[in-house]
């Protein structure tokens, strides 16, 4: 009884971060979540919605579902060939220490100065576009701001953050199970295709799920970069947030918000489910 | 064991092994210094030793998963070093933790059957058979997050039998077990392993398992081999002082050497080697505790320092004039009076001792 | 200590040794990498340090701090990330140490409600901030204000599990009841014993916070408040070598805080690694 009094007070010590949290980011989202379902005049309606799953948004969200998946996909593959190099390298040698720092840093490498760095590097003006120009190759042709392009920019954070999130798995990978498999008469590639392979698809399909909300929820990259000339939902939002939009429609950046935290939550989710699994057979 | 057993589990004769100078170093550290060994078809040989002496070195080389700088490694008569791993039918237990996590038990043990192309139902049937040879048919489908140390490592030693290696190699795969499932563990390997005849190699740092289990047990030292022989023939009649200090435990008394016999505290006991000094000159002799009877004296030449109690057997410690201190295991029930500061008279059993300088 | 090393590094060398093509492959990767990654960064650097007719001198860095805007924007960035920083540190010290201490059994509840903030995409927030706060005092929602108590938000998932990690590796318990037997207020207790021995994980948090602030710009723009990195592309629009200049200084500066965190981070595994 007296325990029960006590941990109840305990509880109370939660109230500030509760509280802090439940204003600004329970109500907002609440408010998005709710204003999904309304009207300008505040009645109930599921017209939002609608006109949220209704071109031209629902070319957003197409359009947003293919950058995302495609910079996962290819992200991935490139992150976990980076972590297979580097892992054969010897532990705690140089190249390991730089790759996981680089990641680390290059991870949070999104947004406005990677949106210049590609103008730098790739735009009309850009130092590898004059010197491929000098080499006779002109590459004006291929937009940074359009569907190329931007998976391009994209995938500079992405890999990165494919190689934190898998170089732990790779390195659960425990030098026995190889051994055990090879002692049993089992070739290279029969080990990656019956214990290796198994093992790491959980962990690859979770960072696949959590490349795509990355990419998904990205809207500073690509609004420097495209000036909000690409149709992606986050800058559809954006257009309707600044009012760039049809009178009786203010609450649809609510519905289109609600839309990408339902694809990110869900995407997020089975990231975390996969991370599960694999904890299991990492410790 | 029930009739079902199938013809794999049962004796077949086992393949001679034969290690031949085997050298390997990392940079500046030699792991392995010429190595010798001479394993018959069928028998168990512990290579025992501290930890880097080279012993798990050897073992990896005999498995393949290293190569080694000089030397070679002949099974059958045939030499096999430059055979790849995969194909020298060997199977090994390791430590802990080699279980495939995403396989179960059952699939474990029939890991190397798939491999040789048997079909799934033989799989099945050969993996219950050796998960129940091993007491642990109930735990077919578990994984092995879902057994505890003990378990894991007897369906290691099933998937290591199933593909009815010419060669068992075990890397310390009890050392990392609890005290009580280790001993156990320990019978049952060695009876496995009798039963059906194969040829074994068994690393350990832990003499008493060495001792127990072996028919032969290799002292391995600094990368070389101190001695082989059989576990009562190490313990008796260690070939080097090394062999002496580790296995088992070794009081270190100061005497006088005279030809064949040594005289310590005025006792004069034989030498199982006499020591290249004259007569007269001052060594230690090393003496088996059990070997060191303690008994109360009033007007004793030695007080009792301290005594622990390890059930059967008392370990009475006493300290000599000189300050030396003497270990002496009593049979419990001689050891009652024998309580710390009394006085005592010590004696030695009238068995050959090893002197060295 | 040998037979240690003989176990760990062994094998692989021995696999490295038998597969020499693709260990070629796996430097390939690692080149072709590096120079993906590398391209933009050094293009950045040319492009902010290009002068009139193909030269290059610093004349885009020396007029940087004269551009119009630059430097209040350059402030503005610099006071969120601070006060980012304390309301952090205020909020979430205690509450982490709190549930370690009194609630062990929510910890789960608490990272789970501290992860939430991934869920919500930035856009979405910033819509959400304005649809709910719009009739909120002005002094807050109509000024940077705003930014900094969302920014905490923001951070929530990095802060909460650096902070629960450096709480997981201290006898907290012990140390606090030692405090406490002292005769210590918890106010006392918390500055004086829980504080100290956080001292890594607390920087690593407000480096963490202090690196998200300086790059953020989506909230920023969307509630249309003034920061670095609005402003930055506000100005890229006229003059991309400015743009750049500006660009590359919020990288220099975040890279170096987060540089100076693994510094720090490495040191404290090391002594970590050596006590056990």
């Amino acid at each position: 009884m007296k325990f029960r009094n006590r941990q109840r007070l305990d509880v109370l010590g939660l109230l500030p971060f509760l509280a802090y949290v439940v204003v600004f980011l329970g109500v907002p989202t609440v408010s998005v979540v709710v204003g999904a379902f309304q009207d300008d005049t505040g009645g109930w309606t599921l017209s939002n919605i609608g006109a949220a799953a209704g071109d031209p948004y629902l070319h957003a969200f197409v359009v947003s579902t293919e950058i995302s998946a495609l910079t996962a996909v290819i992200g991935a593959l490139v992150g976990l060939a980076i972590a297979f190099a580097v892992s054969a390298s010897p532990p705690g040698g140089v190249l390991r220490q730089v790759v996981s720092t680089a990641s680390g840093v290059l991870a949070y490498f999104a947004g406005v100065p990677l949106a210049f760095a590609f103008i730098a590097a790739i735009g009309s003006q850009g130092l590898v576009t004059r010197w491929l120009g000098a080499l006779g190759l002109d590459i004006s042709g291929f937009s940074l701001f359009g569907f190329a392009g931007i998976t391009v920019v994209y995938l500079y954070f992405q890999i990165p953050l494919m190689v934190l999130v898998i170089f732990p798995a790779l390195e659960g990978l425990r030098p026995q199970w190889q051994e055990a498999a090879s002692n049993l008469g089992a070739s290279r590639w029969q080990y990656w295709r019956l214990v290796g392979g198994p093992l790491l698809l959980p962990p690859f399909l979770g960072a696949l799920m959590l490349l795509f909300a990355n990419s998904f929820a990205a809207y500073a990259t690509a609004a420097a970069l495209t000036n909000g000339i690409i149709p992606l939902v986050p800058i559809q939002i954006a257009a309707v947030m600044s009012g760039n939009v049809a009178v009786g429609q203010e609450n649809l950046g609510n519905a289109l918000g609600l839309g990408m935290i339902l694809i990110v939550g869900l995407a997020l989710a089975g990231y975390a489910w996969m991370q599960r699994r694999t904890s299991r057979w990492l410790r | 064991m029930t009739a079902t057993i199938d013809t794999s589990t049962e004796a077949r004769p086992g393949s001679p092994v034969r290690l031949a100078g085997l050298r390997r170093g990392y940079g500046q550290v030699t792991a392995l210094d010429g190595l010798d060994l001479d394993i018959a078809p069928g028998e168990l040989v512990s290579l025992l030793g501290p930890s880097g002496c080279g012993k798990t070195t050897a073992l990896r080389i005999v498995a393949g998963l290293e190569h080694s700088d000089a030397g070679a490694v002949f099974v059958d008569g045939q030499d096999i070093t430059k055979v790849p791993a995969n194909k020298r039918d060997m199977a090994m237990v390791f430590q802990s933790y080699s279980l495939f996590p995403n396989l179960t038990a059952g699939e474990n043990v029939a890991f190397g059957l798939r491999l040789r192309g048997v079909s799934p139902a033989e799989r099945r049937k050969r993996s219950g058979e050796l998960l129940e040879l091993v007491g642990l048919n109930q735990h077919y489908d578990r994984y092995a997050t879902q057994m505890s140390g003990g378990q894991q490592q007897r369906v290691a030693l099933a998937r290591a039998l199933a593909i009815e290696p010419k060669v068992l190699l075990l890397d310390e795969p009890l050392s990392a077990l609890d005290a009580k499932v280790r001993v156990q563990l320990r019978d049952e390997i060695r009876g496995l392993q009798q039963r059906l005849g194969i040829t074994t190699l068994f690393v350990t740092h832990d003499q008493e398992e060495a001792l127990s289990m072996s028919d032969r047990v290799a002292v391995m030292n600094d990368g070389r081999l101190e001695q082989c022989a059989s576990p009562d023939e190490v313990y008796t009649r260690p070939a080097t002082p090394f062999v002496a200090a580790f296995v088992g435990a070794m009081n270190r008394i100061g005497g006088i050497a005279s030809g064949t016999e040594v005289e310590i505290l005025g006792q004069r006991l034989s030498v199982t080697q006499p020591p290249e000094v004259p007569a007269g000159s001052k060594v230690t002799a090393l003496v088996r505790p059990e070997s060191v009877l303690i008994s109360p004296a009033v007007a004793g030449t030695v007080r009792v320092a301290r005594s622990s109690f390890r059930g059967p057997v008392t370990r009475v410690t006493v300290e000599l004039p000189d300050g030396t201190e003497v270990d002496s295991d009593l049979p419990s029930s001689a050891a009652v009076d024998l309580r710390p500061g009394a006085l005592a008279d010590i004696r030695f059993a009238p068995e050959p001792v090893m002197v060295i300088r | 200590m040998t037979a240690v090393v003989d176990l760990t590094t062994a094998p692989r060398a021995a696999t490295r040794r038998k597969l020499g093509r693709s260990r070629v492959v796996a430097w390939l990767v690692l080149i072709v990498s590096a120079l993906f990654f590398l391209i933009p960064i050094v293009a950045s650097v040319e492009f902010s340090l290009r002068g009139v007719h193909d030269t290059h001198d610093l004349s885009t860095w020396e007029n940087l701090f004269g551009q119009p805007g630059f430097l209040d924007n350059l402030i503005t960035s610099l006071e969120l990330a601070a006060g980012t920083v304390v309301i952090t540190l205020v909020l979430m010290v205690p509450t982490t140490a709190w549930v370690h201490l009194r609630l062990p059994r929510m910890r789960r509840l608490i990272e789970a409600i501290c992860v939430l903030p991934l869920v919500i995409p930035a856009v979405v927030l910033a819509n959400g901030v304005l649809v709910a706060f719009r009739g909120g005092p002005s002094w807050i929602t109509g000024s940077p204000v705003i930014l900094a108590l969302e920014y905490v938000v923001l951070a929530l998932p990095f802060t909460y599990r650096t902070l629960d990690a450096g709480l997981s590796s201290i006898p907290l318990t012990t140390l606090v009841e030692a405090g406490r037997n002292l005769g210590a207020s918890w106010l006392t207790v918390l500055m004086r014993v829980v504080v100290p021995n956080l001292r890594t994980s607390i920087l690593n948090a407000s480096i963490l916070s202090a690196a998200m602030v300086l790059g953020e710009f989506t909230i920023a723009n969307l509630l249309l408040l003034n920061t670095l990195p609005v402003w930055t592309v506000q100005a890229g629009q006229q003059d991309g070598e400015v743009a750049t200049a500006a660009s590359m200084l919020i990288l220099i500066v975040t890279w170096a805080l987060l540089l100076l965190m693994s510094v720090f981070g490495q040191r404290g595994a090391r002594r970590t690694g050596r006590s056990s």
